[in-house]
């Protein structure tokens, strides 16, 4: 029971990250219609960024924030750069362009950072536990991130239900031409509105270096996994972001945990963990099959938030 | 309106002739780095004419078709490590795996629009990744060595570099004449005019899932072949050939070569492949270049080589 | 035709709200009113592009309220589009063309070069004639002026051999030539054909028409013929408001 009920916290954390990077992807992908795959790579340049800064000022807060203004501004750049000139274009072309751009910051990654990958240790004010529940200590750093995902959900938003700027976000999602008739700088939305998808996703990527991963690609395997999100959640929801992402983190999750085992009841040993890890790894991919099966406009198609 | 089409069929006739006589010149110059390349760009060659059908013609984005390389692939690699060598019946059990697979994937996928459908297809495309990772007897993540290639029963030796070149050379030209007859049949009208304008098309009176489900079963057997090829010319298969950046790989040789042309797709993957040689020489980085290339074709040369060849004849 | 009860809401609001119309053989009859009436709304649902909540619609005796947009060119309904909606990248022959293929038996047929298909081609052409674009046959859709544009969508809609035509807005954007040329071949398509014309153009309708009605709000407050349409004082008012009625009398 425990073991499910820190499974099930796991799958929370895990759900929130994902929310993180898909909430900056929804965005973009809903007001300003640009189909962003170097979504990915921005997670990567923000865990990269951590693990040198970190290691650069010896702080692990210090070396978060450097990362993230560091993405932010790199974001920014790539957006006035590279991706302007693509806005009104077919989905296909933001396919390709910025299926280059993943292919850029890869290599520019090994290039600078070499081959092998970074770690970030985990602080050690954080390296505890905290005891749930008898016999439930779970790690602080995991209860750390899920609780900082929280409050960028809840920023979120107060941001998109109570500001100007998300009243302009909103009205930008169903009606994009209105919102530059109204004589409202569009280009300046758009440029702060992927920053701040760019700052998203380095968050997530800072947050999970020291109990995931630093390294080349790691974004392609995650960027699969945030589309699955929004395409579930809705595209442009915010909301619907938040419980796709929550829902299929636990499903991830709680899947590769359980499902081996649960085969292991009807199949031999062998054959269980065989097919159990292939399904396992396939379950999220499996859910957004059916999910378009049933509704190939996603569940909650553009237009009837 | 001639001087265009002599542009563009010049440099088609000159391509064709030079991949005719590669072999000729890869004997004389001792240089079998170049006949290996050159296989393995006509194989590529045949993947993108077959993706060119969905995509170049129909319009569909396919950010799952690298996943019948992979099915191809594993048919001849798990009845060749099955005992079962001949081609006879390794090929044609590849190309049905193949058209089922794609009846499947496309009856699921084709009803949803735009970006839907591209992550709905690299959606498929993962999950038959994952189970071919899965496949601990099959080599799984590490992939399956295949220790004898096709057997023809003494028509072909696909061992012989050259022969099994000219076979992979023919298959490709098959497979464009293929295109060049069904997309200019009613068939490919009404993919093209699905492609323009699919409100239109049913409309006036098309139910144009069937078509375009039937076009997507074509693309997919196409590319099992080209898998069932790969796998002989590499003596292996491993999931990775089918990972969605595998995928993006096919869609840039169509975009490169110019989409919804014949010879789109081979220019593409010649030009690509052999962009990558080339510039891995210059750099170990060379992705960092290739990289903002495709954005900048995107951006400036959307039409392709054809595209430029094109305008070349009109300007 | 006819129409009965025919309703359909999106959200709160009625967009087309208990239509009942009767469209008699070989007549021209307009639909007419204010932006947002529903004219649109209430020709997408005789199409079968959207489907109504309610009613029903009969045509030639059959109930084709729940047959699918691919099949009505079958049974002889044939539709345009507000927007010109082409086939941009084909030439308007092979745009016609297709229209025919439409309806020549299955299109499996994967050799034969379908450009070369005198079965397609030739009635094609005969369509583009009768519109008047014979000599722009080659044309790329495309390339092809915003007026020709539209006759090219007539031509569609002509080449399946329609009984009935629904015509969204076929005069829109058009300049006063064009719009002339447009009137001309309506009229000559009223002989052979019944006609639906949604339209703003006023001018345009008070020639051609037989019948006229006339929607707000997604219902029908007028409906007869256009003389005793133009007097009627709830169409003026609803339409133009008090003073502007006066115009809409004169005509």
């Amino acid at each position: 029971m425990l073991l499910v009920l820190e499974q099930c916290l796991n799958g929370l954390q895990f759900g929130l990250l994902l929310f993180l990077l898909a909430a900056g992807l929804t965005l973009v992908f809903g007001i300003m219609d640009l189909v962003n795959l170097a979504h990915g790579s921005l997670y990567m340049m923000g865990a990269y960024f951590a693990a040198t800064f970190c290691a650069f000022t010896g702080s692990f807060v210090l070396g978060a924030i450097l990362a993230l203004i560091a993405t932010l501004l790199l974001g920014i750049v790539l957006e006035l750069v590279a991706l302007r000139p693509l806005y009104g274009r077919d989905h296909l072309d933001h396919v390709l362009g910025t299926f280059g751009l993943i292919l850029f910051f890869n290599e520019l990654v090994r290039l600078v950072w070499g081959p092998a990958g970074l770690t970030l240790p985990l602080p050690a004010s954080l390296g505890t536990h905290v005891a749930l529940l008898p016999g439930l200590a779970y790690p602080t750093y995991r209860l750390m991130i899920i609780a900082v995902s929280l409050v960028v959900a809840a920023f979120l938003y107060w941001l998109v239900m109570r500001t100007r700027l998300g009243m302009l976000i909103r009205a930008g999602a169903s009606n994009r031409e209105m919102v530059g008739a109204l004589g409202i700088d569009i280009r300046l939305l758009y440029t702060l509105l992927f920053g701040l998808g760019a700052a998203l996703a380095a968050l997530a990527g800072l947050m999970q270096a020291p109990i995931l991963t630093v390294q080349i690609g790691m974004g392609e395997n995650i960027l699969i996994l945030a589309f699955v999100v929004i395409v579930i959640g809705g595209i442009g929801s915010i909301r619907g972001a938040l419980f796709a992402a929550v829902f299929v983190g636990l499903v991830d999750t709680l899947g590769r945990a359980f499902l081996p085992d649960l085969l292991h009841l009807m199949l031999s040993a062998t054959a269980a963990a065989t097919i159990g890890r292939a399904v396992s790894s396939m379950l999220i991919y499996v859910l957004m099959a059916a999910v378009l099966a049933l509704r190939p406009e996603g569940l909650f198609p553009v237009g009837s938030r | 309106m001639s001087a265009a089409i002599d542009a563009r069929n010049l440099v088609v006739g000159v391509l064709l002739a030079a991949l005719a006589l590669l072999p000729v010149y890869a004997h004389a110059a001792g240089d079998a780095f170049a006949l290996s390349l050159f296989t393995r760009i006509v194989i590529l060659a045949l993947a993108a004419t077959s993706l060119n059908l969905i995509l170049g013609y129909g319009g569909m984005v396919s950010f799952g078709h690298a996943a019948y390389l992979g099915i191809g692939g594993y048919a001849v690699g798990i009845l060749a490590d099955s005992g079962i060598v001949s081609g006879f019946v390794q090929w044609p059990v590849a190309l049905a795996v193949s058209a089922v697979a794609a009846l499947a994937i496309g009856a699921l996928s084709l009803r949803s629009r735009g970006v839907y459908f591209i992550m709905i297809t690299l959606a498929f495309a993962q999950m038959l990744y994952y189970v071919a990772s899965g496949l601990d007897q099959y080599g799984g993540d590490d992939g399956l060595t295949i220790n004898s290639r096709s057997r023809f029963a003494g028509l072909i030796d696909l061992s012989d570099r050259t022969q099994f070149y000219y076979l992979c050379l023919a298959l490709l030209l098959a497979a464009i004449a293929l295109c060049w007859r069904l997309m200019n049949a009613r068939f490919g009208m009404v993919i093209r005019g699905a492609r323009a304008n699919d409100r239109r098309m049913r409309a006036i009176g098309f139910p144009t899932f069937r078509y375009r489900l039937v076009c997507f079963v074509i693309a997919g057997t196409l590319c099992g072949l080209a898998g069932a090829l790969l796998a002989n010319h590499t003596d292996f298969v491993s999931p990775a050939v089918m990972f969605w950046t595998r995928s993006g790989d096919l869609i840039v040789m169509v975009v490169f070569g110019g989409m919804g042309s014949l010879f789109g797709p081979l220019m593409g993957a010649i030009a690509y492949l052999v962009l990558e040689e080339a510039l891995s020489r210059v750099t170990e980085y060379w992705q960092i270049i290739l990289g903002p290339m495709l954005l900048l074709i995107v951006l400036f040369a959307r039409g392709g080589i054809d595209g430029l060849l094109g305008s070349l004849g009109r300007g | 035709m006819r129409i009965e009860g025919l309703a359909k809401r999106f959200g709160g609001i009625a967009a087309t709200d208990d239509i009942s119309l009767d469209l008699a053989a070989g007549e021209l009859h307009a639909v007419i009113g204010p932006n947002g009436a529903g004219k649109s709304t209430l020709l997408a649902q005789l199409a079968g592009e959207i489907r109504p909540d309610a009613g029903r619609i009969r045509f030639a005796g059959r109930d084709i309220t729940a047959l699918p947009m691919h099949r009505r060119s079958a049974v002889g309904l044939a539709r345009s589009f507000q927007i010109t909606s082409v086939f941009a990248e084909l030439t308007a022959l092979d745009n016609v063309a297709l229209a025919v293929q439409a309806h020549a038996g299955h299109s499996f047929r994967f050799w034969r070069d379908a450009r070369r298909e005198r079965a397609l081609r030739d009635p094609a052409r005969r369509a583009l004639d009768r519109v008047g674009l014979a000599e722009r046959a080659e044309v790329p859709a495309e390339a092809l002026s915003h007026g020709e544009q539209r006759q090219l969508e007539i031509a569609m809609a002509l080449a399946t051999g329609p009984r009935l035509l629904l015509l969204d807005e076929p005069m829109a954007g058009m300049g006063p030539r064009e719009s002339a040329a447009m009137v001309a071949l309506l009229r000559a398509l009223k002989a052979e054909l019944t006609i639906l014309l949604v339209e703003h153009d006023m001018e345009a309708v008070f020639a051609l028409a037989d019948r006229v009605t006339v929607l707000v709000d997604g219902r029908i407050i007028a409906s007869g013929g256009p003389d005793a349409v133009r007097r009627n004082a709830e169409v003026r008012r609803a339409y133009l408001g008090e003073d502007a009625g006066e115009a809409l009398a004169d005509g």
